[in-house]
C-alpha cells in the first residue's frame, strides 16, 4: 500500500508575482520580486519579517539538502530552525534578545517529513530558471529576482555526496572526472589534477587505493555543502568548497572540528543564545580548529577554498552535551 | 563582472602563514587552534601530533621524513598528504588480530618488519589520500631524501598518539 502523501499548505499562483505562498503551523511564507517574507503572531501582533530573496534561497537550499543538519540553522538574526533529531523546531525571534525580551518570540515544533515537504516545495516554486542557490554569486548572478520565470529543479534536487567508506572503492561512491559530467571549477584550473600511482599485487587491487582529494574537491559544483569522503566508524571527513558567505548562522550542539585545506575563510563567531559578538576566526591553509558547541559561526571566503569539515557522527552526541556529560570546547586539555 | 583569475594557495612547511584569533568576548583557547605545518615543523619524523580531538576519534600531524616504522590498527585509518612526496608500503598481516585484536584504538608500532603478504606501494604528492585498512601493516617513506613531506591522519586515539595541546594551540 503506498504511504499517504504528505500534504502541505501552499496558496494559489500570485496573478501579480508568479510564486505561491506556504504556510506551516503559525508561520506563513512569501515572495515577490526581491524579497522573502516571514509573518507569525506573538504578544497578541500580527510580525513579519523580511529577507533578501537569494539569501534567503541560498539558506533554504541548505536546510534541504543538509536535513536541517544538525544544531542550529539561523537564516538570518531572527528565522531559524533547529534540529530535533525526528522533528524540527522553526522560530523566529527566539535567539534575538530584542524580540525574545519582549516576548515577541515564536517558535514551533513540526513533525520533519512535513517540515521537509514544505520547505522542498518551496525551494522548487520560489527558484527561477539560471538560479542555483548552490552556486556562488559570480556564477549563478541575478535570475533570482523578478517575476517567477521558470524553474531549476535540476539544481535544487541535488543530492549530497556520501560515501560509505572512500569514493573510488568498488561499490562506493564514484570519483568526480570530466567524463561523467564533474569539470574542474574555474576557481580551481591551478590544482593539480594527477592521481597517486598504485601498484596493487594480484588480489590486493580492491583494498590499495588512493585518489586526488584536492582533485576530487577542485570538481565540487556546489559551495557551502561538504559530502562525505572518508569514513573511520563515525569519524566523517566531510571536505567541501566555500566562496562567499555560508548562508546559514550555525549553531553547535556538538564541537565541529574545521580543517582549512587550501586558501581563507574568515569566521564570524557568536553567541548561540543570544547573537553577541565573541570571535573573529581566521583561518589559513594548514590551520585547524574548533567551533565549540556553545557558539554560532558564520563563514566568509573570498576566493573559492577548500575546507574540510570533520564530524563525529555519533548519534548520541547532542544528548551527551544536553546532559552535561561533554564539554563545550577543548580548553580542558590544556 | 565576473571573476577569471584565481591562484589557489595551499601552504607547506616551508611557506605558511598561520591564521589568526580576534577575540571581542572570548577565549582563545577555546577554539584549540593550530597549523599542521607550524606543528610539523616542530616534531620528530613520524611523531603522531593530535590537532584534533572528537571523544575518541582524532587527527594526526605526521613529520615524514626518512622512513617510518610499521604500524597497523584493528581498523581502517586514512592518511592525507598535505606536503611533499610520501611513499606507502602496504603489508597484509599473517596475523592482524596478535598486534591490534579487535577493539583496540589507534595505530600500533610493529616490532620490526611485518610477517605477511606484500599488498602494494602507493607514491603520493599533495592532495592525494590513501586508504590504510584494517588489518594491514603500512609504513610510509618520504621519497625525495632532500624533502620532508606532511601527512594528516584520520584516525582513533591510540598508543602512538601524541598530545599537547598546550605548545601547539593558541592559549
Amino acid at each position: 500500500m503506498a504511504a499517504n502523501p504528505i500534504e502541505i499548505s501552499a496558496s494559489p499562483v500570485s496573478n501579480e508575482t508568479g510564486y505561491r505562498s506556504f504556510e506551516l503551523g503559525g508561520f506563513s511564507f512569501a515572495r515577490d520580486e526581491y524579497f522573502a517574507y516571514i509573518s507569525w503572531t506573538a504578544g497578541d501582533q500580527q510580525l513579519s519579517h523580511t529577507m533578501s530573496a537569494d539569501a534567503f534561497l541560498r539558506a533554504l537550499m541548505r536546510a534541504v539538502a543538509w536535513g536541517f543538519f544538525y544544531g542550529w540553522l539561523n537564516f538570518d538574526s531572527v528565522f531559524g530552525t533547529q534540529q530535533l533529531y525526528g522533528r524540527v523546531k522553526f522560530f523566529a525571534g527566539r535567539y534575538n534578545p530584542s524580540y525574545r525580551d519582549q516576548g515577541l518570540d515564536y517558535e514551533e515544533i513540526f513533525d520533519t517529513p512535513l517540515a521537509m515537504e514544505t520547505f522542498k516545495s518551496l525551494l522548487r516554486d520560489w527558484t527561477n530558471e539560471g538560479y542555483d542557490p548552490f552556486a556562488s554569486p559570480d556564477e549563478t548572478g541575478t535570475e533570482w529576482i523578478g517575476k517567477k520565470h521558470g524553474d531549476n529543479n535540476e539544481a535544487v534536487d541535488r543530492e549530497r555526496e556520501v560515501c560509505r567508506r572512500m569514493p573510488g572503492l568498488p561499490g562506493d561512491a564514484p570519483l568526480r572526472t570530466d567524463e561523467n559530467g564533474r569539470p574542474v571549477n574555474r576557481a580551481f584550473l591551478d590544482v593539480p589534477q594527477g592521481q597517486p600511482e598504485v601498484h596493487a599485487e594480484p588480489g590486493f587491487e580492491d583494498e590499495v587505493h588512493a585518489h586526488n582529494l584536492f582533485g576530487y574537491l577542485s570538481r565540487s559544483d556546489v559551495t557551502w555543502n561538504p559530502s562525505v569522503s572518508s569514513v573511520v566508524k563515525q569519524s566523517l571527513f566531510c571536505p567541501t568548497t566555500e566562496e562567499y558567505i555560508l548562508p546559514v548562522k550555525h549553531g553547535n550542539d556538538r564541537m565541529e572540528w574545521f580543517v582549512q585545506l587550501s586558501d581563507q575563510i574568515d569566521w564570524e563567531i557568536e553567541d548561540k543564545e543570544t547573537g553577541k559578538p565573541r570571535a573573529k576566526v581566521i583561518m589559513k591553509a594548514g590551520d585547524v580548529a574548533i567551533m565549540p558547541a556553545d557558539i554560532r559561526h558564520q563563514g566568509f571566503s573570498k576566493k573559492r577554498s577548500m575546507l574540510l569539515v570533520w564530524e563525529n557522527g555519533n548519534p548520541e552526541l547532542p544528548a551527551m552535551y544536553e546532559r552535561g556529560e561533554l564539554p563545550v570546547n577543548l580548553s580542558g586539555e590544556f | 563582472m565576473a571573476m577569471t583569475e584565481f591562484r589557489t594557495v595551499f601552504g607547506s612547511l616551508k611557506d605558511f602563514t598561520k591564521g589568526e584569533i580576534e577575540i571581542i568576548d572570548d577565549e582563545r583557547r577555546n577554539y584549540a587552534f593550530s597549523n599542521m605545518f607550524e606543528v610539523a615543523s616542530k616534531s620528530a619524523p613520524y611523531e603522531r601530533v593530535v590537532v584534533g580531538k572528537n571523544l575518541e576519534y582524532v587527527l594526526e600531524t605526521v613529520r615524514a621524513e626518512g622512513t617510518s616504522d610499521w604500524y597497523t590498527a584493528s581498523h581502517d585509518e586514512f592518511a592525507l598528504v598535505m606536503d611533499g612526496k610520501v611513499e606507502l608500503d602496504l603489508v597484509k598481516l599473517d596475523d592482524p588480530h596478535g598486534i591490534a585484536p579487535p577493539g583496540k584504538a589507534g595505530a600500533v608500532k610493529l616490532h620490526g618488519d611485518p610477517a605477511g603478504r606484500k599488498m602494494g606501494l602507493i607514491k603520493m604528492g599533495r592532495g592525494h589520500q590513501a586508504l590504510l585498512p584494517a588489518g594491514a601493516a603500512y609504513r610510509f617513506r618520504a621519497s625525495d631524501s632532500d624533502a620532508v613531506g606532511v601527512i594528516l591522519m584520520q584516525t582513533i586515539l591510540g598508543d602512538e598518539s601524541v598530545e599537547k595541546w598546550s605548545e601547539i594551540c593558541y592559549t
